[in-house]
């Protein structure tokens, strides 16, 4: 049954070849495209000593160590795989050349030599969750979250707030310059804040705003995607909703919040995520206009601790994590409507 | 209370004239249409009257005031759309109830004049929906329960029943005339459909190309027909009309003749013609006598047969389509010829220009 | 029925808008119902105006003159020496010879970057759209599955890149294991530059893989059964049909990928740094080094290489307009 499930890609023929590659193909791009994704996610739980260990190992396995009588530290303990003690688990005391010298836990007082080619690390399933812990004891990550969060979340409502005001002009009125206008706000279609990037920064440093989290909000709240997409949604909201309301006595404002904007919820839904994922991913204009590390967002966070010689690849690593864990949160309950809205609408 | 009155009333969109000043009183309380084939402009001049249209010219009053440049919502009106218009992420009673919060109406006010409206309109089992979960007929009284609860001095509706299938039309139909005189206002309704505008109305106004053509009651409009227009526009089936000339004035009648054919006398006015001139006969279906003697020639092309009623649809010899309508059932079969007598107190004439000559004596029992 | 959230959230909601309630449609009475479009243009239009609008006509001024200074009133006039500076070289084909050398190896590499980073790009996608469009089980879950790294940050997917590549990372320890020889792939050059394309196609390749997808299902089924009726090879309905039905598609999706291509930076700045060398620094890299990360800033130059970098982009714009204007007619 499942075969005929799985089968079933050319319908009426058996499984051919195409089908073959196919799978494989497909097989092929889960393994290429998740993979990387869940290697970082299983390393980020591995000890230091375990991330040194070459070649890596998949599960977060960590060399097991044991207390024995009469040694002060903790000896590493060992499989012996082959010779005369195969099968035991030893501890090393210490190697001499070729050799080992171990010793047994349950009768400290014999020391036995071992061959180093007859004995292998024997390992123990360790979650470091300390990774996660110092990233929030030793490195602030918790401002760095917060910084992100607040400027994510406040840009978006702006951005909602002011494109579908001026989306709700340009659909429901008629006036001179509309055209104009219009035409004006697609063209910014094609003009990438990057070609900007010095008189922005001009703009933002008059406004005293550089080095705070609005100087990354404000330039980047009007966007002409979202005015766009907008636009053409309203239009298809029929204008007898709109008379009936001024029938009702409401102002063109309550017209707006009342009836345009739940309306437009849809519409309003596909801009949020892309707001969101634009905001949180956000990287070139926040490394221009934050330069204190107390206003870094955590991209930028992120950025600064990997050429920093200091950091450990545990700490990084814990911190990639939890930065790509909301943004794959959100695709995991949201993918028909995130692939489907952009799919839609042609824009990223 | 309220007078509407529209005086030379015009609206230009850009290079084009809709309404060609309009001249119009609807009294106080009267239940009045406004009727035309579509593009006639009906909506348009309902849209202004409801101020959803700018106006470009001339003076639209209520109660004698001026209301030309005051908002939709100031002028005291309320209306019920084609497409009903209903908000959709609101239940019934928000929907209801917007209108009134608008204007920071007490809350219990609101309450009481909203289950006031859902107990008159029957839709209180409805209230927490929304217009998504309502069949059509529900959706209607929705749309007009959200008029009454704003009690209007006047009540506008724009084709209101063109969404609704013909039987729930009929019982709506009954349902805006029982709200009428239950409530009094003064009421606008415009309509593409006559049985609608002669069942309702007390006044109908006929609109062609953003002018009126006529003003009158149901049955002023049906047997007096201003024009042509009019005559063919009012009444079901349609009136037949027939090339004819004049073969003769007399006092209080004339002559009228088809070419090779045999004459008639009309009881209208010989006002405005004379022999010889080139005019239209009409004559509505049910006037027609199948008689005979030598009339009107016609072949029958088919027959419905509704039992209580007949109608047959005729050619005559110069190939104008003839409709007969007989009370009661006929032995006639398609494909005969009958003859067919105009009654001269039945007959309307109409000059070449469309306009029609003033009835004298009229065969209907009025 | 009754959820508090939802009641707070709609609380809030009515308590903001509510709040503009009064100054908005006093607004309406003064200026009337006719220019209150006007009003609701405002917002955006300031921030168009402040960020969009006043920063092009500012380019031109910060191209013309020089120094460090950041306003304008402090910058001495110096016509087109910027871009003289950027474009003086004494051979063309070796970025050597030219006074701003890193620039032209920053022209090169872009060069280089866009051509096949886009071509291999476009050649992927096709090829996944065109499996994600046949009839297979979890067809849902195989498009998520290429889209998702599309969501992931730029500094997340080098981050994630860097790890697997490091010296000791787990993709030379699998090649260690199949006896192959292990390479530093982040210090050589060539490596580092073939890495660069290759994680900018896997970080985007789902977004055009998506566009292609839509454009294919778009296609009716009836021509593919009227193909299958004359007997058409299956080489034959995808050159013959497919691809002709998908050219639209494809040159928005080609001249999407080239705008993109061109302002390339995020990840690769995070990856490789620009290194090498300068052996992965591409041209956005430049006018940012220029401009914000090297003392002194020079803000004239890196307003002249945004300039030479918009005529580029207007160039493919001009493209895609043309593109989509004729995918809209046909």
């Amino acid at each position: 049954m499942v075969w005929s499930f799985i089968s079933r890609t050319r319908g009426r023929n058996r499984f051919d070849l195409t089908d073959w590659l196919t799978w494989g193909y497909l097989i092929f791009g889960i393994l290429l495209m998740f993979g990387p994704v869940l290697w970082v996610a299983m390393s980020s739980f591995k000890t230091d000593a375990a991330l040194s260990e070459y070649p890596p190992t998949f599960l977060p396995l960590s060399p097991q160590t044991v207390m024995v009588e009469g040694y002060d530290e903790p000896l590493p303990l060992y499989e012996i795989t082959g010779g005369e003690y195969e099968g035991r688990t030893l501890a090393q005391i210490r190697r001499i050349g070729l050799n080992a010298q171990m010793v047994d836990p349950q009768a400290p007082g014999e020391r036995l030599n071992v061959s180093i080619n007859d004995r292998e690390p024997a390992r123990e399933f360790s979650v470091a969750w300390g990774n996660y812990t110092q990233l929030f004891e030793r490195f602030n990550f918790m401002q760095y979250f917060w910084n992100s969060a607040f400027i994510t979340v406040v840009a978006t409502i702006i951005t909602v707030i002011f494109n579908s005001m001026a989306a709700f002009a340009l659909a429901k009125y008629k006036f001179r310059g509309r055209t104009v206008v219009f035409l004006l706000i697609i063209a910014t279609l094609m003009i990438p804040p990057t070609i900007n990037l010095v008189p922005i920064y001009l703009v933002v440093n008059e406004l005293g705003i550089v080095n705070s989290p609005w100087g990354v909000i404000w330039p980047a709240v009007a966007t002409p995607t979202g005015v766009f997409l907008l636009r053409q949604y309203m239009l298809t909201i029929p204008d007898d909703l709109l008379d009936a309301a001024r029938m009702d006595h409401a102002s063109e404002w309550r017209v707006y919040w009342r009836i345009v904007l739940p309306l437009a919820a849809p519409a309003i839904a596909v801009l949020v995520i892309f707001s969101v994922m634009w905001r949180w991913n956000e990287f070139l204009w926040p490394l221009i206009v934050l330069t204190r590390s107390e206003e870094f967002t955590l991209q930028l966070a992120l950025n600064a601790f990997q050429g920093d010689l200091q950091t450990s690849w545990s700490g990084l690593l814990a911190m990639t994590v939890l930065t790509l864990l909301p943004i794959t949160i959100i695709f995991a309950l949201l993918q028909k409507n995130i692939t489907a809205g952009i799919a839609q609408s042609g824009v990223k | 209370m309220a007078v509407v009155e529209l005086e030379k009333l015009v609206k230009d969109y850009a290079g084009f004239r809709a309404i060609h000043g309009v001249d119009l009183t609807i009294e106080d309380g009267e239940f009045c249409v406004f009727v035309g084939p579509s593009g006639c402009g009906k909506s348009t001049l309902l849209r202004m009257i409801a101020g959803l249209e700018d106006i470009s010219g001339g003076e639209l009053r209520i109660d004698g005031e001026r209301v030309n440049e005051q908002r939709a919502a100031e002028r005291g009106l309320a209306m019920v759309f084609q497409s009903y218009a209903l908000y959709p992420h609101m239940t019934v009673r928000e929907n209801l109830a917007f209108g009134l919060e608008n204007i920071r109406t007490p809350k219990d006010e609101i309450r009481r004049r909203v289950d006031d409206a859902a107990r008159m309109l029957q839709i209180e089992e409805h209230m927490q929906r929304r217009p998504k979960q309502l069949s059509g007929g529900q959706r209607q009284r929705v749309a007009i329960g959200r008029a009454v609860v704003r009690e209007p001095k006047v009540f506008l509706f724009d084709e209101p029943l063109s969404n609704l299938d013909a039987e729930l039309r009929v019982v709506m139909r009954g349902e805006i005339s029982s709200l009428h005189r239950r409530l009094g206002n003064t009421m606008i309704y415009v309509t593409h459909d006559q049985v609608e505008a002669m069942t309702m109305a007390d006044k109908i106004v006929v609109l062609k190309l953003g002018t009126i053509q006529q003003v009158g009651s149901p049955l002023d409009l049906y047997n007096r027909p201003a024009n042509q227009f009019v005559a063919g526009f009012i009444g079901s089936p349609r009136m037949n009309f027939l090339k004819m000339s004049v073969a003769e004035t007399r006092a209080e009648s004339i002559v009228v003749k088809e070419e090779n054919g045999r004459s008639f006398e009309a009881a209208v006015s010989p006002e405005g013609v004379k022999a010889g001139d080139k005019v239209t006969v009409g004559i509505r279906p049910e006037h027609l006598e199948i008689g005979s003697e030598r009339g009107h020639p016609v072949t029958i092309d088919s027959i419905e047969q509704l039992g209580g009623e007949s109608y047959l649809y005729c050619t005559d010899a110069g190939g104008h389509p003839v409709t007969i309508h007989k009370s009661g059932q006929t032995r006639l079969r398609a494909g005969e010829e009958a003859q067919v007598f105009l009654p001269a107190e039945s007959i309307h004439v109409f000059k070449e220009d469309g306009m029609a000559l003033e009835r004298l004596r009229i065969g209907e029992a009025v | 029925m009754v959820n508090p959230l939802n009641q707070a959230a709609q609380f809030g909601y009515r308590t903001a808008f509510g709040l503009f309630e009064v100054p908005m449609a006093g607004a309406q009475r003064l200026i009337g119902i006719g220019r209150i479009a006007w009003l609701f243009l405002l917002p955006n239009l300031v921030i168009f105006g402040l960020f969009t609008f006043l920063p092009i006509i500012l380019n031109f001024f910060y191209a013309t003159t020089g120094s460090d200074a950041i306003l304008l009133s402090q910058r001495p006039y110096v016509g087109a020496e910027n871009f003289a500076s950027l474009l003086s070289c004494d051979n063309y084909l070796d970025p050597n010879s030219c006074r701003r050398d890193i620039f032209w190896r920053a022209i090169y590499n872009t060069s280089w970057f866009v051509v096949l980073q886009v071509g291999f790009m476009i050649l992927f996608s096709l090829l996944t759209a065109l499996i994600l469009n046949r009839d297979i089980p979890f067809r849902g879950f195989f498009r998520g599955v290429f889209f998702y790294p599309v969501l992931l940050s730029p500094v997340v997917v080098a981050l994630i890149w860097k790890w697997i590549l490091q010296r000791y990372g787990v993709l030379n320890a699998g090649l260690e294991g199949v006896g192959l020889p292990t390479v530093n792939w982040l210090i050589s050059a060539d490596w580092a530059f073939f890495w660069v394309i290759f994680v900018s196609i896997w970080a985007h390749m789902g977004f055009y893989t998506l566009i292609l997808l839509a454009g294919l299902q778009a296609i009716p089924s009836d021509v593919y059964e009227a193909a299958e009726m004359d007997g058409a090879s299956r080489w034959r309905v995808f050159s013959r049909i497919t691809m002709p039905l998908l050219m639209p598609t494809m040159v928005v999706v080609l001249v999407l990928s080239l705008i993109r291509a061109v302002q390339a930076f995020d990840e690769i700045f995070v990856l490789t740094g620009g290194g090498p060398g300068t052996a992965t620094t591409l041209i956005l890299q430049y006018i940012y080094e220029t401009g914000f990360a090297s003392r002194p800033q020079l803000f004239g130059l890196a307003a002249a290489a945004s300039i030479l970098m918009a005529v580029v982009l207007l160039v493919l714009t001009l493209l895609q307009l043309r593109a989509t204007r004729s995918q809209a007619e046909g």
